[in-house]
């Protein structure tokens, strides 16, 4: 399969077809990139008409390197692997949810203002270690393993986390075993003490600012519905600061409302980030923050806009990262990763408060169905979890014709529950969104490494 | 070649077949 795209860097259209199966990018002319809708795609009118309007020397020299590149496998190459079923036996990561509970009420929280529609209620240590011993029993030869405090707000029970760090470290010690720890807050309780905490023993803190200050103080309020952006952007800056070249993000969400949030991720930059990550909301249609399909022409606009930007600031001084921008073109991940993606109900598992288990931390407080078990029983539904190790790219129908999907891993499997009522289904938005920003990142890619930001 | 420019090509030829489950988890 191969898939024509175009990107515009500074007003000019850069050619590319990105070649799936090989997982091959190449750079084309005006001329080559037309052949190629016309010899891989199903191109429109005006698309038919240019390509019959060209020159038929120039055609056959372009037809011609074709057929080079496909006889080297690396345009236009066939599927290899039909088939693949990850073992579900192993578990390598837990999100324990130490916390339901929360001292903010975001209009978009999939939590239901942290609680999951369950009851304010925190972890014990006691459920903590608990899962700690589940983990170091689930997970086989698998050295590193991981844990992330999530909630809620994970410093509201602060002290258990800290118990449990400890615990981990020395269940770790006797077992061979290596923790990573990891963090997301929205830092209104991240003062000096805490923060010094967290970047001694945590491997990754995500911070939670929706970029600019109208925009975050819209939708993300206190309990008591003020103000808080001031508070959190101190102590978030304070805590970049003591962070160094240590693992951090600052994560945000674009809704609705903010649909031109390039602007939210150069705040965040403006302010001294330089790990960044704005994402989509997903909530249902008749949420008046959700986005929808008929968003979507807008919000690959401003990711193309967002490209731009992201090029000429990392030329400067205000270099940064982009999450969704990330892109490997000489290494990456092995297969079992490309087609199984976030291991969701295989190797990773959330745990709740009273130490329920579920597939991810979407599946959180939802579903019966999607109960795995209890953190002391361990995992009871083997049914449910050999039905997720059957999850991939290759076993979704809706995969097979993506261009992002080795890139992808197949999708969010709590999206395509809301949306479509099983885990193996299409979160069209979702999907759609994929797809631009990887050709954002492929183009990206190019633009740095191969004309060493010279494309014009 | 005068109308392609490769930037990368064949990425999966290097990629492992099998998993170790030692990487990083969204």
């Amino acid at each position: 399969m191969v898939h024509t795209f175009i990107y515009k860097h500074n007003g000019k259209p850069l050619y590319f077809l990105w070649d799936v199966e090989s997982g091959s990018l190449f750079n084309v002319d005006d001329v080559a990139f037309l052949c190629a809708l016309n010899r891989y795609g199903e191109p429109d009118e005006a698309g038919r008409a240019a390509y019959e309007a060209l020159d038929g020397e120039r055609v056959a020299e372009c037809e011609a390197e074709f057929d080079e590149l496909e006889r080297e496998g690396a345009l236009n190459a066939p599927q290899k692997i039909r088939e693949f079923k990850k073992n579900a036996g192993v578990v390598k990561a837990l999100c324990l949810h130490i916390c339901h509970d929360c001292n903010l009420r975001c209009e978009y929280c999939f939590a239901s203002g942290g609680t999951y529609n369950t009851a304010r209620d925190y972890m014990s240590a006691e459920t903590a270690k608990a899962s700690i011993d589940f983990l170091i029993a689930s997970s086989g030869n698998i050295r590193n393993l991981e844990v992330d405090f999530f909630g809620g707000e994970p410093l509201m029970n602060l002290d258990v986390v800290k118990e449990t760090v400890e615990y981990a470290k020395a269940r770790a010690a006797e077992t061979d075993k290596r923790f990573s720890f990891t963090m997301t807050t929205n830092c209104l309780l991240l003062n000096k003490a805490n923060a010094e905490w967290l970047n001694a023993e945590m491997d990754n803190v995500v911070l939670s600012i929706d970029g600019r200050e109208s925009v975050h103080n819209g939708v993300r309020k206190s309990v008591s519905g003020k103000d808080c952006f001031g508070v959190i952007l101190d102590n978030a800056i304070a805590f970049r600061k003591i962070r160094g070249d240590k693992k951090y993000y600052v994560r945000g969400t674009y809704t609705a409302k903010n649909k031109d949030f390039c602007a939210d991720v150069l705040a965040l930059n403006d302010r001294g980030f330089d790990q960044i990550s704005v994402e989509p909301v997903v909530l249902p249609d008749d949420h008046p923050l959700a986005l929808k399909m008929s968003d979507l022409e807008e919000l690959e606009a401003e990711y193309d806009k967002l490209g731009e930007a992201y090029i000429e600031r990392r030329k400067t001084g205000k270099w940064f990262n982009f999450f969704h921008f990330m892109i490997d073109l000489e290494h990456g991940p092995c297969l079992n990763k490309r087609l199984t993606g976030c291991g969701a109900g295989t190797d990773y598992l959330a745990v709740s408060p009273t130490g329920d288990i579920y597939p991810c931390h979407q599946f959180v407080g939802g579903d019966d169905a999607y109960l795995l078990g209890n953190v002391r029983d361990g995992v009871l539904r083997r049914d449910v979890r050999e039905r997720f190790a059957g999850y991939t790219v290759l076993s979704k129908p809706h995969c097979a014709e993506c261009p992002a999907k080795y890139y992808c891993g197949g999708g969010c499997t709590a999206n395509a529950l809301h949306f479509t009522g099983s885990p193996d289904g299409c979160y069209e938005l979702g999907c759609a969104l994929q797809r631009k920003r990887l050709e954002v990142s492929l183009a990206i890619w190019f633009i740095e490494n191969v004309t060493g930001n010279n494309a014009d | 070649m005068k109308h392609i420019k490769a930037v990368s090509t064949k990425i999966f030829e290097k990629t492992h077949k099998t998993g170790c489950g030692e990487c990083q988890a969204c």
